[in-house]
C-alpha cells in the first residue's frame, strides 16, 4: 500500500523540505550571526584586499617594531607607546563589549588595579615589574569576580551602571588610601629591567609591542575559538544560547574576566611607561575613551578596534588644546554612529569559509534531487 | 551618639534623598516604559542648574534678586527648558534605534550623556560657576535638629512634584497610558494608543523633574558645574535599584533610603568615603536583592 503512494508522487519534484531549504536557506543562514555586523561578502575593493591579506597584519607589526629606526625622538616614542597601550586596552574591552555584547563603562577600573598593584609592589616593597605581573592578574580577577558575579546573572544593563559605579569606586579608593599615595598617586616606578646600550624609552616600547601584539593575536584567537562562538551567541541571542546548551553565565563570565586581565596588564604597561601614577587618570572619561574606540573601530573586530584605537589616541595629538570641542564631537559621533552604522569603521567578517562551503553542498544536493 | 546628633542625621538624609529622589524617577519612568537606562539623565539634571544659572545672571535685576517667588518662576521655566531637552534627546538619539540591540542604545546614551557633558563645557567653560543667589541661614528648630528654610523649602518643592507625578500617573488618562506601555507596548499599539507620544511625554516629565532638581541644587549649593550631573546619576540610578526599578514610588523610597544610608555612612566613615559607600552599596543590592524593596520581574528577560 505505501509502495504505490510512494510511486504516485512525481518523481522530479522536491520535496517539502528542500525546496523550504532552497527558498529560505539563505535567509536563515544569512541572519545568525549577523547582528550588528552585516556580513561583507565583496572583496572587489583593491583597498579592502590589501588590508584583508593575510600578511597585512605582519607587515603593520613589522613596522611598529621598526619605528625606532624610522622616528626615535622621545615624542614620538612616547605617543606610540600610548597608542600601543591603549590599542592593549581597546582589544580588551572588545572581547567584553564586542564579542560578548556586555557593556562595561569602568574599564578603567581594571586598568587602574594594573597600575596600582605593580606600582605599589615594585615601589614600596622593590620588587622588579616582572614579578608583579601575577599579582595583577590576580588582583583583576579578583576584581571581576566582585564585579560580575552578582551582575551577570541580571540583566545586561546593570552590568553598564555597576561597572561605572565600580570605576568611581576604585578611583576615589585609591584617592582616599594612604598605601596608593593617596591624590599624589605612586612615583618612581621602575623600569623593566637595564638594557644597556638601548634607551629606556625604546626599550620599554619595543617590550610593549612585543606584548600588546601577542595580546591582540591572543583576542583574535579567542574571538575565533569555541568560546568565542559562545560569546557571539551570548551576544545575539542569550535565550537561544542558553537553549543549546551554553552555559551563559559562565560565557559571560569568561569574557569579562578575560577582560579584566586584558586592562590590568595595560596597567602595568601604563605604569611602567609613565612612570608615574595617580588617580585622575582613571576617570570615567578614560573609560569612555576606550568604548569609543571599540565602537569607532567596530564591535568584534579585532582589526577595526586596532584601528578605533589608533584614531582616538593620536587624534589628541592632532587637535591639540580644543578638548572640550574634542569630547563633544565624540559623543555626537558615539550616536550617529549607533544610527548609521552600528558595525563600525572596519566591520568584523562573518564569512567564514567552512560553513560557506558547506552551505553551497547542500544547496547543489538539493538542485540534484530536484532535477 | 545623643538623640539630636541622630535627628539632625536623619533630617539630612532625608534632605538629600528628597533631591535623588527627583532624578531617580525620572531615571525610572523611562526604565519603565522603555526599558532604557538613560545615561544622559544626571546631565539633563546639570542642565537644569545651567539653565537656572543663566536666567539667574541675565534677569538678576528683573526678577528682583533672589526672591522665592523669583526662584520658583525660575524653576518653572528651566523645567520646561530641560523637558523639551528630553523630549528633543528621545526624538534625535533613541527613537531611530528603538528596534536596534539593546547594546547600541545603551551606547547611544553613553554618547548622549557625554555630548550633553561636554556641550555644555564648550558653552560655559570648564570652570565651576557661582549661583548668584543665596538663602539666608535662617532654620527652623527640630527636637534640637537644624533643618535651614531653604532645605525646608526644597523638601516641599519636592514633596509637591512628586505627589504630582503620582497624581497624574494613577488618575489621568495619559498616566494611564503610561502604566499600560510599560507593561505591553505591542498590545497598546493595537488598542490605539499613540505610543511615540506617550513615551515623548515620559520623557519630558522625567526630565523636568530632573530640572527641577538642578536648579534646586544649584541655589542650595551654590555652585555648578558641567560634571555634576554624573554621579547624581549613579545615585539615582542605585536609588531607583533599591526601590525596584521601574516602580516610581520605589524610586522615592529607594531614593530617601539611600539619602539615610549615606548620611549616617558619612557620619561613620568620612564624607570621603561617601560615594563608594553608596556604591559599594548598590553592588550589594543588586546580589542580595536585584528586584528591589517594591519591584518585581527584573531578572526576567525581554
Amino acid at each position: 500500500m505505501t509502495d504505490k503512494r510512494l510511486d504516485s508522487s512525481t518523481p522530479d519534484e522536491p520535496s517539502g523540505f528542500v525546496r523550504a531549504l532552497d527558498e529560505r536557506g539563505d535567509a536563515t543562514v544569512g541572519t545568525v550571526g549577523q547582528g550588528l555586523a552585516p556580513a561583507t561578502t565583496r572583496r572587489a575593493n583593491p583597498v579592502s584586499r590589501l588590508i584583508g591579506h593575510p600578511a597585512f597584519g605582519w607587515i603593520v607589526i613589522a613596522l611598529a617594531v621598526a619605528l625606532p629606526f624610522i622616528n626615535s625622538s622621545a615624542y614620538a616614542i612616547r605617543i606610540s607607546t600610548d597608542a600601543l597601550i591603549f590599542i592593549m586596552l581597546a582589544v580588551g574591552l572588545n572581547v567584553v563589549v564586542g564579542y560578548c555584547g556586555l557593556l562595561d563603562l569602568g574599564y578603567a577600573a581594571f586598568f587602574a588595579i594594573g597600575a596600582y598593584t605593580s606600582g605599589v609592589l615594585s615601589t614600596t616593597f622593590g620588587w622588579p615589574i616582572v614579578l608583579t605581573v601575577p599579582f595583577v592578574i590576580v588582583a583583576a580577577v579578583i576584581g571581576g569576580l566582585i564585579i560580575g558575579g552578582p551582575t551577570l546573572r541580571l540583566r545586561s544593563d546593570y552590568l553598564a551602571i555597576v561597572t561605572l559605579g565600580f570605576g568611581e569606586i576604585i578611583r576615589i579608593t585609591a584617592n582616599n588610601l594612604d598605601f596608593t599615595g593617596g591624590p599624589n598617586g605612586v612615583y618612581g616606578i621602575p623600569d623593566f629591567g637595564d638594557f644597556g646600550d638601548y634607551r629606556a624609552d625604546i626599550a620599554t616600547y619595543w617590550i610593549v609591542v612585543v606584548v600588546v601584539g601577542l595580546a591582540v593575536l591572543a583576542s583574535s584567537r579567542l574571538g575565533r575559538g569555541r568560546l568565542g562562538r559562545a560569546w557571539r551567541f551570548v551576544r545575539e541571542d542569550e535565550d537561544a544560547a542558553e537553549a543549546m546548551g551554553i552555559h551563559t553565565y559562565k560565557v559571560k563570565f569568561a569574557a569579562y574576566v578575560t577582560g579584566a586581565i586584558f586592562g590590568g596588564l595595560g596597567g602595568v604597561l601604563f605604569a611602567v611607561h609613565q612612570t608615574a601614577i595617580s588617580p585622575p587618570s582613571f576617570n570615567f572619561l578614560f573609560s569612555a575613551l576606550i568604548l569609543m574606540a571599540v565602537v569607532l573601530g567596530g564591535m568584534g573586530s579585532t582589526p577595526g578596534v586596532v584601528v578605533g584605537a589608533v584614531i582616538i589616541s593620536l587624534l589628541p595629538e592632532l587637535l591639540r588644546g580644543a578638548e572640550n570641542w574634542r569630547y563633544l564631537i565624540f559623543g555626537i559621533l558615539l550616536i550617529v554612529v549607533m544610527i548609521f552604522r552600528p558595525q563600525g569603521i572596519w566591520p568584523h567578517r562573518t564569512d567564514e569559509k567552512p560553513a560557506r562551503g558547506g552551505r553551497r553542498r547542500s544547496r547543489t544536493d538539493a538542485t540534484e534531487v530536484s532535477q | 551618639m545623643d538623640v539630636h546628633y541622630l535627628l539632625q542625621l536623619v533630617l539630612n538624609g532625608l534632605f538629600v534623598g528628597a533631591f535623588y529622589g527627583l532624578v531617580a524617577l525620572g531615571y525610572s519612568m523611562v526604565y519603565g516604559i522603555i526599558k532604557l537606562l538613560n545615561f544622559a539623565h544626571g546631565d539633563i539634571y546639570m542642565l537644569g542648574a545651567f539653565a537656572g544659572y543663566t536666567m539667574l545672571t541675565i534677569g538678576a535685576g528683573a526678577l528682583g534678586g533672589g526672591s522665592i517667588v523669583a526662584l520658583v518662576v525660575i524653576l518653572v521655566i528651566a523645567m520646561v527648558l530641560t523637558g523639551t531637552v528630553g523630549l528633543v534627546l528621545e526624538r534625535v538619539a533613541y527613537r531611530p534605534l528603538r528596534s536596534a540591540p539593546r547594546l547600541s542604545v545603551l551606547i547611544t546614551a553613553v554618547g548622549a550623556s557625554f555630548a550633553l557633558e561636554y556641550g555644555v563645557a564648550v558653552g560655559y567653560g570648564p570652570n565651576p560657576r557661582v549661583y548668584p543667589v543665596g538663602f539666608g541661614n535662617g532654620a527652623v528648630d527640630i527636637f534640637g535638629a537644624r533643618l535651614t528654610y531653604a532645605q525646608l523649602f526644597m523638601m516641599l518643592v519636592a514633596l509637591g512634584l512628586m505627589i504630582g507625578l503620582d497624581m497624574f500617573i494613577r488618575r489621568t488618562r495619559s498616566g494611564r497610558a503610561m502604566r499600560a506601555i510599560s507593561q505591553d507596548p505591542k498590545a497598546c499599539l493595537l488598542m490605539g494608543i499613540n505610543v511615540d507620544n506617550v513615551i515623548s511625554r515620559t520623557f519630558f516629565i522625567g526630565s523636568a523633574l530632573a530640572g527641577a532638581a538642578g536648579v534646586m541644587a544649584g541655589a542650595y549649593y551654590g555652585k555648578v558645574d558641567f560634571l555634576m550631573g554624573f554621579i547624581i546619576g549613579l545615585k539615582a540610578f542605585t536609588a531607583a535599584v533599591i526601590g525596584g526599578i521601574g516602580n516610581l514610588r520605589g524610586a522615592v523610597l529607594g531614593a530617601i533610603v539611600l539619602g539615610l544610608l549615606e548620611s549616617f555612612g558619612t557620619a561613620l566613615l568620612g564624607s570621603e568615603w561617601r560615594d563608594v559607600f553608596a556604591f559599594g552599596f548598590l553592588i550589594l543590592f543588586l546580589t542580595v536583592r536585584p528586584t528591589g524593596l517594591l519591584g518585581e520581574r527584573v531578572t526576567e528577560r525581554v
